[in-house]
């Protein structure tokens, strides 16, 4: 009960573990792209907090700095992402990712 | 300022960001999607606020919410959705994931109950300082180089972008 009223930075850690896996599932199961960009996004955001709680335990802004470059990264990532989900919905009319096959073997 | 009732904020926050991150994950409609990822967002700025964090609180509100999600509810509405929703969401190796997100947890766990000794037990004592200024003053000093790599990498982004989506170059 002790550990559970006291939050540590282990706390914020078993969150952004959580958060990540829920982004990796549904990296790993869903078919439509833009939620598969989606759980990207979730992903990049347990990064972030994990950042952001460490930055708090050692008492620098090392880690702040390296959330906001993170936060940088995701923007770069969502546009180009999206960019490439409208080229490929002109050229296949879908946004069901197992589409994206002509490399298969 | 002393914290007022952290735990309680912290396992609110949590459940709102859990809740909202099993909502993008499992809705049919990719908009509902979004909108439960808004949510997990802004739970997200929160608890920066509460690990005294505000300029990132405000980045994440500011730049994740309310651009980030905007450009994807705008491709959301740009891509007929109508098809995609009326079939199967999940795809045929659904049960590999599940199995390889679920070894992927395991290891956490594993690795959490092992190593959790070296944190340490109580947090630091809270610093009242001006956030923003120390954060400017080191983006703009110390991380100077990383800073004008970030402006080129959303240069070659927002390039990237255009030449994608564009019908004819």
């Amino acid at each position: 009960m002790e550990s559970m009223l006291h939050i540590t930075t282990l706390h914020y850690l078993v969150l952004g573990a959580a958060l990540f896996l829920l982004g990796v599932i549904g990296v790993l199961t869903r078919r439509n792209v833009v939620i598969v960009l989606m759980s990207i996004e979730l992903i990049l955001n347990a990064v972030n907090l994990n950042l952001v709680a460490f930055s708090r335990m050692w008492g620098g802004l090392h880690g702040q700095v390296f959330a906001i470059f993170v936060i940088t990264d995701a923007a770069a990532e969502a546009a180009v992402g999206l960019g490439i989900l409208i080229a490929f919905f002109r050229n296949k009319e879908t946004v069901n990712i197992d589409e994206v096959n002509l490399l298969k073997w | 300022m002393a914290p007022v009732a952290t735990p309680f904020f912290f396992y609110m926050l949590s459940g709102i960001m859990l809740i909202g991150g099993i909502l993008v994950i499992t809705r049919k409609n990719p908009v509902h999607s979004a909108l439960a990822l808004i949510v997990t967002l802004l739970a997200q700025a929160s608890i920066y606020l509460m690990l005294y964090a505000p300029f990132v609180a405000g980045v994440q509100i500011i730049l994740y919410a309310g651009g980030i999600m905007v450009l994807f509810l705008f491709v959301i509405m740009l891509v007929s959705i109508d098809r995609s929703m009326k079939e199967r969401q999940f795809n045929s190796q659904w049960a590999v994931g599940i199995i390889a997100a679920t070894a992927l947890g395991g290891l956490f766990i594993a690795v959490f109950t092992k190593g959790k000794d070296i944190f340490p037990e109580h947090a630091l004592p809270v610093v009242e300082n001006d956030n923003t200024q120390q954060l400017a003053t080191m983006l703009y000093g110390q991380y100077m180089f990383a800073f004008e790599i970030a402006s080129l990498l959303l240069l070659v982004a927002i390039i990237g972008a255009v030449v994608m989506a564009k019908k004819r170059i």
